[in-house]
């Protein structure tokens, strides 16, 4: 960042004489210090997880969830400000409901990503605003009767705007290690969308975030999953039921090491136990 | 009453002035409200509707059934309409009379559903799961915003359901003027003349239907059905019947037939139409 002090870095929407926008590039540093999120396609679903940091000892835990449902079959969460975040599943919210009112039917996962994007993208344009602070992965399957293809689709959109569909795919801190992960397992040679079961990729995301996590060992995390899936939640976004979340959270610390009896009592990922 | 303004006596030309027809030159026929006059006029009639909904209370929950028809006036035009639906996980709504106004209704309560569902996931917070009596009042808001707009929803409702915190059933109407009530049993349309004898005859108060049993308020429902189908020239013999309980939740059968009906009377009814006696 040479550039940084030379002016060009104070208002947004302002190209610097290289051609670069500092504002929105500023923006993706908040993206890159927040929570470890990951998306992962399966074949016929995704599966979302994010760490989250416990900030603080009196919160609730199992509360304050951070992934959320932008419609039924659409799930969606970002690292970044959360309040961003918050903003902008409330806009996709109203794109969905907009989407249903004119066609009748619920809106394909592609649509959105375009709306969501414009919205985002229009944040880099003016400077009496801020670009979104937030890398969104977000995704779901449209049921065939829904006027959907039942193929599974997988998004993340950056502060820029730009926003590409993946296999899998993560971002905030544990970005590194989770997509180096995730392409070690996508691209290995036993590796099959096509068989890859929903059961299986909440496994695998459990298991990236608790490695992912190892570089930020001090902190005690809750690990947060959530899937939409045709054959485990007829292709509504929904959060991972107990026995698969307690199976997913044991295999992945045994896979990273952490036997249970080392690790008890400092922390508890039990998400129901309120 | 004369609802032409002329007739209604005004004061004097002498104290007022001649007096400016084109304020209120009502037409008091229907045929003149559709061109050149000066006022809007919204719904003043169903067209394809729906006839009688039903239900009643019982010890732990409510049954509640509606026919699968839609008619045309007097023509029986559609058939397979369902006229009960679910909201949320223990409420069902019967509406009776105009389809597309239940039709609209329908995407109203949809939307209704996936916003409180939003952050009220079964394994999220679940703090506001939607109740019946929020339903209820939500509709009743509705059909009175709509009628005070002249512009009313031509329906009448009932909301029935359990209040999954406290157990308790829920059996509530509200109509197109957004007068609501509620009671141990109630029916819309002609069901309120022929269904309901029947029905309080099982339970005449809420001490009464908190006694009866599902055996008991379903034969009620059943046997209200089939003297419905006698009677009523609008009805189906293929109806859809809910029993939503505290224990079981919604049972919903959208393919019920009205049985063991006894047509020998009909010989003997004489006096309509040409027949002659």
């Amino acid at each position: 960042m040479t550039s940084v002090g030379t002016g060009y870095d104070l208002s947004n929407s302002v190209f610097s004489p290289d051609g670069r926008n500092f504002q929105v590039e500023y923006a993706s540093k908040a993206v890159e210090n927040g929570s470890t999120t990951v998306g992962l396609k399966c074949k016929d679903g995704v599966v979302f997880g994010v760490e989250k940091i416990i900030a603080n000892k009196l919160l609730v835990p199992g509360k304050n969830r951070k992934i959320q449902t932008i419609d039924r079959h659409i799930g969606c969460c970002y690292s970044g400000l959360i309040p961003d975040g918050k903003h902008l599943v409330n806009r996709g919210r109203e794109e969905a409901t907009n989407f249903r009112n004119t066609y009748g039917k619920p809106i394909p996962v592609s649509a959105m990503s375009e709306r969501l994007s414009q919205y985002v993208q229009a944040y880099t344009l003016y400077n009496s605003v801020r670009p979104f602070g937030i890398s969104t992965i977000f995704g779901g399957v449209l049921k065939t009767e829904n006027g959907g293809d039942n193929k599974p689709e997988l998004f993340m959109l950056d502060p820029n705007g730009s926003c590409w569909g993946y296999k899998g795919i993560a971002t905030g801190k544990g970005r590194q290690t989770a997509k180096a992960e995730l392409e070690k397992l996508i691209t290995s040679e036993t590796f099959d969308f096509s068989t890859l079961s929903a059961k299986q990729a909440v496994e695998e995301v459990a298991r990236i975030i608790y490695l992912a996590h190892e570089d930020n060992k001090d902190k005690d995390f809750e690990l947060e999953l959530s899937w939409c899936s045709l054959s485990e939640t007829n292709g509504f976004h929904k959060y991972v039921p107990e026995e698969v979340y307690n199976e997913a959270v044991e295999n992945a610390k045994s896979a990273v090491g952490l036997a249970d009896s080392d690790e008890s009592g400092e922390e508890d990922m039990e998400v129901d136990a309120q | 009453m004369n609802h032409d303004p002329y007739s209604w006596g005004r004061p004097s030309d002498a104290m007022y002035g001649q007096y400016n027809n084109a304020i209120a030159n009502a037409p008091n026929t229907l045929e003149h409200h559709s061109s050149g006059s000066n006022f809007n006029e919204n719904t003043t009639r169903p067209i394809v509707t729906g006839t009688s909904v039903i239900a009643i209370k019982y010890k732990t929950g409510v049954v509640i059934a509606a026919d699968n028809l839609a008619s045309y006036g007097s023509l029986l035009r559609f058939q397979g309409i369902e006229r009960l639906h679910k909201v949320g996980k223990t409420t069902v709504v019967g509406i009776s009379g105009d389809v597309s106004d239940m039709q609209h209704l329908l995407t109203i309560l949809d939307q209704l559903e996936m916003e409180n569902n939003y952050d009220n996931d079964e394994y999220s917070d679940n703090v506001d799961e939607l109740q019946p009596s929020y339903i209820f009042e939500y509709l009743a808001n509705l059909m009175y915003h709509r009628r005070s707009k002249m512009n009313p929803l031509w329906n009448a409702l009932i909301v029935s359901g359990v209040d999954s915190k406290t157990g308790k059933p829920f059996l509530e109407y509200v109509n197109l003027l957004g007068v609501k009530y509620a009671s141990p049993s109630i029916a819309t349309g002609f069901g309120s003349h022929l269904a309901i004898p029947l029905l309080r005859k099982l339970a005449d108060s809420e001490e009464e239907a908190a006694e009866l049993t599902l055996e008991q308020a379903k034969k009620g429902i059943k046997d209200s059905m089939k003297v419905l189908f006698y009677r009523d020239t609008r009805s189906s013999k293929n109806y859809s019947l809910a029993v939503i309980d505290k224990d079981t939740g919604i049972a919903y059968d959208n393919n019920v037939d009205v049985e063991d009906m006894s047509w020998k009377f009909a010989k003997d009814i004489t006096g309509y139409g040409t027949q002659r006696v």
